[in-house]
């Protein structure tokens, strides 16, 4: 109660001082950008009301669920996951999660393509999306090469050559199980989190961008703030 | 075992993968359901239409 009373009585010179902090500086900064009001909208714009905007969301939730079997698998280990019922259970729910990531993805991609999404000032959303895609790519790759088993040994030898060619291989080496795991299930997936972290900040920042016929102004910055009228979410 | 049983009575898989092969074009027929499927999902979820809370449309 003290510290409170004397943040309350601090004299105007206090105040200066604190406004000049680097903590108040950046915290300004930040609200400034990204207004919390427009970080977790109460509304939507009404334009939101079709399938099509669903699936950036199901991309995200398909996410949610690659990264928790793939918390299990890595834990438990290839042994558990070839043998016992549950461990192919698990393994079958990552893969097919994935697959339904990239499923969701790629027509969320048709549809900002279409759309023309980096309208409006919104080209960091669509770079961070599309940069986003291809490091999944590289997540897949890496884990169809860390299966352990006939499959994956396949792939590996048939990617080499290509790989090589390239001179990725120097550094990248699909035959070496060890670095493919790591790839696969730390460096490409803090990858994949940021950058989908990233785009989901930018498309709160700048707003989803609204349809060619709407006759918005697409640089409205209302749009996204959640107070203009429209669907409540 | 079931499903297995199942998935096995449409597609044997224990048989080599079946390719479509289109003059330099190649694609597995699996890969090929899979962008059908996305392509029919793409076209329907801009065409049914999306009933919003109270019926509004």
């Amino acid at each position: 109660m003290t510290t409170l009373e004397h943040d309350t009585s601090s004299s105007p010179e206090e105040d200066a001082e604190v406004s000049k902090q680097w903590t108040t500086r950046i915290r300004r900064r930040l609200v400034e950008m990204l207004p919390p009001e427009r970080l977790i909208p109460d509304r939507q714009p009404s334009f939101l009301s079709s399938w099509i905007y669903i699936f950036g969301a199901l991309t995200i939730g398909a996410l949610a669920i690659i990264i928790l079997t793939g918390m299990v698998l890595s834990l438990e280990g290839p042994g558990w996951w070839h043998t016992s019922s549950l461990g192919l259970f698990v393994n079958s729910m990552h893969l097919w999660s994935v697959e339904l990531f990239f499923f969701c993805m790629v027509i969320h991609l048709w549809g900002k393509f279409f759309m023309a999404a980096w309208r409006g000032n919104r080209q960091l959303t669509w770079i961070t999306g599309a940069v986003t895609f291809l490091v999944s790519v590289g997540a897949a790759f890496t884990g169809y090469v860390s299966q352990t088993n006939f499959d994956s040994q396949w792939i590996a030898t048939q990617a080499k050559d290509g790989i090589n060619s390239t001179g990725v291989g120097a550094f990248f080496n699909v035959l070496n199980f060890g670095q493919m795991l790591m790839w696969h299930i730390v460096l490409l997936p803090v990858g994949v989190l940021f950058l989908t972290g990233l785009h989901i900040l930018m498309v709160r920042r700048r707003g989803i961008v609204p349809p060619f016929e709407d006759g918005v102004n697409d640089k409205s910055e209302t749009v996204a703030s959640g107070t203009q009228e429209g669907t409540p979410s | 075992m079931i499903g297995r049983s199942i998935l096995g009575a449409l597609v044997n898989l224990t048989k080599p993968g079946m390719y479509v092969h289109w003059g330099f074009i190649q694609i597995s027929v699996a890969n090929l359901i899979v962008i059908g499927l996305m392509t029919l999902t793409f076209i329907l979820a801009i065409a049914i239409p999306f009933h919003r809370k109270g019926g509004r449309s």
